[in-house]
């Protein structure tokens, strides 16, 4: 057991450092002389070379990216070209935000996908069961930043119940946070009913009920722990792509965390941020991942067998 | 505890009729099925799949898929119809009054708890009252009673851990923990590797011998039933052709679907030159059932009232009965 | 003649086949009104050219007519320069639409021979292959589309390559699976054994194999690629104004939709039912093809 997590702990180092090898080789390709943003009016040519040489920029590609992620090992992630500060005071300052709202969405949306997904399998072909139907058919296909607009013009502008920009707080977390979990609650509902209905079919939802086991109990103790089994996969895997959409959400309503971080030093062309950025939010999205790895061991036993067996 | 003796009746089929209804039409599975039942009595009911056999068991437990419809009939257990239960009924009669063990144990058990669990949960269900302990102490006794080694160590075990002929093992632990009158097993061994079959048969000839409760026992194979059942039912196209002693039907044959059916079976002393007997044809379309005799296509002795009539139901020996023409020259 | 005459046989099943599928498919009303959706956006695309001058109507400005409500002439009101905005939705759906599709075939192919590559030698290969797609699949499409689109600028090539790159995982694991299922059947080893030329059998087989699959993992990527280029335009990372493109004619609404909800509303609409319609189309492709709906 201890050597599996082991093991997925040495395989996600690789995928990480893979990662950051893709978006340091993608930044890397950045065109534009960072020195005449930098150095702006005072630039000279001597000033940009040893600026150069200090930025370590005329050192080959992987001197510079080995030299990176030893930075990294020590918590450095640079210097911003702009705030000239670490960036890892900016990424830090801003990462918990992101975390609250990430979470506030996670939270909002498997607290409300789960119980509509298991009702519209056990109670098919009833009117609420149509309706949460053809909301998660909606919900999908909505673009998370226009329904961001329209709960701001609903909820801010028309009605002015709540306020336009987002915030750390109890008010101004709603909207960003209802915005970023609307497609993802969507897709987990259609997974948590497609999972439901075919546990549901299963023989062994059979046995319980020749067992003489009614209803509630077939479907809370019997088929419950097993159709979660794929949806928690699911919802490990839609950790990454909130952190992802969270760029879309918090720049519609200015919320102050690591995405829009990233926008704006898009804006400044500040390669180290937009580079730390980047590289925060794929460690954050790993561990997410190994975390739930390990978790599923805990819920499903037959994972650890194949593990023991050595097949995992 | 069940000491009836055996010529009490325990459950009377009566003109059973199930239909399926399918986008492509009306699926007749068991058509005009009835048998009673004794306390102390395996019967077997044989038939290739599609005859009925599973559905005809699957109804008297309440478990039909969505789409299945009871269109007659009645299913008397002491008294009772079970076919006029509501759900409520039926979750108080299942895993109490009657068992039931299915084909595959391999899916048939829930991968995420343990054997202990889900033994224990059939009498939680039952008995609400049941202490924790005593609760324990009779799961280990079951598990020892149908040849589990070590008990307290699979108790603690997932079903992916255990071999099928274990798994089965347990699956019948599960339907009789509860002393039931009734239990049906629906081919129970065909999953299984032959040396463990006969372990199984034998386990539950015993324990039936033990506990005095009836079995209905399915299979396709007639040489499980010669083995264990005390009378008969040969199913075909949901409908009986005939029923009786397993004696009386083994060696006084009297239609020639059973005939086929013995035929087709390989035996030791048989010459094995000779190619096996089989029944020409395949089974007939269920959506379409012919007018007359059921297995009139296939029958080598058919005759033109096969195919207009339908055979009636001829006495023999008793409780020997069959339905074909060729007993009304 | 036997040969012709099996052939023939086997084309007929095909038919039969495809016959089945698509009296499936049309007996899905969802599906059926995901397909007349789509095909209104589609002919409304690809015929505002031949009515509409696109110089004229979606890119010159038109300052005293700015902002004008939904009226009459301007079925969607006009935007802060006052072109039309009915205009430019069409004309924009010309560049969602056409970017979203190409990335989506770019992802095909380029998914295609990677998984085809991967499942038929097997071993190292496959192993390398796999482990970048690996890697690819952990970084959210998202961010790796913004990292490429603001390395490389946001024309419309790196457009393609930005939201189709992350798509390229999903049909290299469906080639694969499906190469590696076909050449351990026993009717390919057996052709392999009496020297049948392997690569045209196995690729005739692959294509026969998951064409399904593809078609309905390319419905639904096609869907969610039109969002990824709307959402990089919203953020100014894509198609840049002027050009007429959904995102950016949100980004550029939402300044003034305070006073014209219009402005967002239109664009919004239109992302949302070309999402809304693929999607339907996907699903209902997927049920037709599911053999298991056969009884």
């Amino acid at each position: 057991m201890v050597k599996y997590i082991g093991k997925r702990m040495a395989s996600l180092i690789v995928v990480i450092l893979g990662v950051i090898l893709i978006i340091y080789l993608i930044m890397y390709l950045l065109p534009g002389d960072v020195t005449q943003f930098i150095l702006g009016t005072n630039y000279t040519e001597e000033g940009a070379e040893s600026l150069r040489e200090s930025l370590g920029l005329n050192r080959p590609f992987i001197i510079q990216y080995i030299h990176y992620v030893w930075g990294l090992l020590h918590g450095d992630f640079g210097i911003s070209y702009v705030s000239k500060m670490p960036v890892r005071v900016q990424l830090f300052s801003r990462f918990p935000n992101t975390l609250i709202l990430v979470s506030c969405s996670m939270i909002l949306c498997v607290a409300l996908s789960i119980p509509m997904g298991i009702y519209s399998a056990v109670k098919p072909k009833t009117f609420l069961s149509n309706l949460i139907q053809g909301l998660g058919m909606i919900g999908i296909a909505l673009p998370s930043f226009w329904l961001g607009l329209m709960l701001i013009l609903l909820f801010s502008v028309k009605l002015s119940w709540l306020p336009s920009l987002g915030s750390v707080s109890l008010k101004g977390i709603i909207l960003p946070s209802i915005t970023l979990c609307v497609s993802f609650m969507a897709s987990t509902m259609r997974m948590m009913r497609s999972s439901m209905l075919e546990v549901l079919n299963q023989d062994y939802i059979r046995t319980a009920r020749a067992k003489g086991a009614n209803f509630r109990e077939i479907i809370y103790h019997h088929a419950m722990k097993n159709s979660m089994l794929p949806v928690i996969t699911m919802i490990g895997m839609n950790i990454g792509s909130q952190m992802g959409g969270s760029v879309l959400t918090e720049s519609v309503f200015s919320y102050p965390g690591v995405g829009l971080l990233l926008m704006n030093s898009i804006a400044s062309r500040d390669t180290p941020t937009i580079l730390g950025c980047l590289v925060l939010m794929a460690l954050s999205i790993g561990i997410c991942n190994l975390v739930v790895d390990i978790l599923m061991l805990y819920i499903d036993p037959r994972l650890k067998t194949l593990i023991i067996k050595g097949i995992g | 505890m069940m000491n009836k003796t055996t010529n009490e009746v325990l459950l009377q089929v009566e003109n059973l009729q199930v239909s399926f209804f399918t986008p492509k039409g009306e699926v007749k599975a068991v058509n005009d099925i009835h048998y009673t039942l004794h306390y102390n009595e395996i019967m077997g009911i044989v038939g290739e799949s599609g005859s009925g056999k599973t559905v005809e068991a699957f109804t008297l437990m309440g478990l039909l898929a969505p789409n299945g419809k009871i269109k007659e009939g009645r299913a008397l257990f002491e008294g009772r119809d079970l076919l006029k239960f509501s759900e409520k009924e039926y979750i108080n009669f299942r895993g109490k009054e009657a068992g039931i063990i299915f084909q595959n144990p391999m899916t048939s058990l829930n991968p995420v708890y343990t054997i202990g669990k889900q033994l224990k949960e059939v009498l939680f269900l039952h008995n609400k009252k049941i202490q924790k302990s005593e609760a324990e102490a009779r799961v280990l006794d079951m598990l020892r009673q149908v040849g589990i080694n070590q008990p307290e160590k699979r108790m603690k075990q997932y079903p992916h851990e255990l071999s099928g002929g274990m798994r089965q093992r347990i699956m019948i632990a599960m339907g009789i923990i509860n002393h039931p009158k009734l239990l049906i097993a629906d081919e129970p061994t065909t999953a299984l590797d032959v040396t463990i079959q006969a372990q199984i048969l034998d386990l539950i000839r015993n324990i039936q011998k033990k506990t005095g409760m009836a079995v209905i026992f399915i299979t396709h194979n007639l040489g499980v039933v010669a083995e264990i059942c005390d009378k008969v039912t040969v199913m075909y196209a949901g409908h009986i052709v005939e029923q009786g002693k397993v004696r009386d039907v083994f060696y006084y044959t009297r239609h020639p679907y059973t005939r086929g059916l013995l035929e087709s079976m390989p035996s030791l002393l048989t010459d094995t030159k000779e190619p096996l007997a089989m029944i020409q044809g395949s089974p007939v379309n269920l959506l379409e059932l012919p007018e007359g005799c059921p297995f009139a296509d296939r029958c080598k002795h058919c005759m033109e009232k096969c195919k207009r009539q339908k055979p009636p139901q001829t006495q023999f020996e008793e409780g020997h009965i069959a339905y074909c023409w060729l007993n009304h020259r | 003649m036997l040969l012709f005459k099996k052939r023939n046989q086997r084309d007929q099943q095909k038919n039969l086949r495809l016959q089945s599928v698509i009296s499936r498919f049309m007996g899905n009303p969802l599906a059926v009104l995901g397909l007349i959706l789509f095909s209104v956006i589609l002919l409304a695309t690809l015929s505002v050219g031949f009515f509409l001058d696109y110089e004229q109507s979606a890119l010159a400005f038109n300052i005293p007519q700015r902002l004008v409500p939904p009226n009459g002439t301007n079925w969607f009101g006009t935007d802060e320069m006052g072109r039309d905005e009915f205009a430019r939705i069409l004309f924009g759906a010309r560049y969602t639409l056409s970017v979203g599709f190409v990335s989506t075939l770019f992802a095909v192919i380029v998914g295609g021979i990677f998984g085809a590559v991967s499942g038929y030698f097997g071993g190292i290969t496959d192993n390398i292959i796999m482990r970048i797609m690996e890697i690819m699949m952990c970084l959210p499409s998202m961010i790796l589309a913004i990292a490429i689109v603001v390395a490389l600028g946001g024309s419309i090539l790196n457009m393609v390559v930005a939201v189709g790159i992350s798509n390229v995982p999903k049909f290299a694991r469906i080639v694969r699976s499906s190469v590696m299922g076909v050449r351990n059947t026993e009717y390919v080893q057996a052709a392999q054994i009496i020297g049948t030329p392997f690569i045209p059998l196995l690729f005739r087989h692959i294509l026969r194999n998951c064409m399904g699959p593809v078609i309905v993992q390319a419905t639904l990527i096609f869907a969610m690629s039109i969002l990824s280029i709307s959402s990089l335009s919203f953020l100014g990372l894509g198609i840049q104004a002027p050009t007429p493109e959904w995102g950016n004619m949100l980004s550029d609404g939402k300044d003034y939709m305070r006073g014209n909800a219009y402005l967002v509303l239109a664009p919004g609409l239109a992302i949302f039912f070309s999402i809304f319609s693929l999607n339907l189309i996907g699903d209902g492709l997927r049920d037709a093809l599911d053999p298991r709906m056969d009884i």
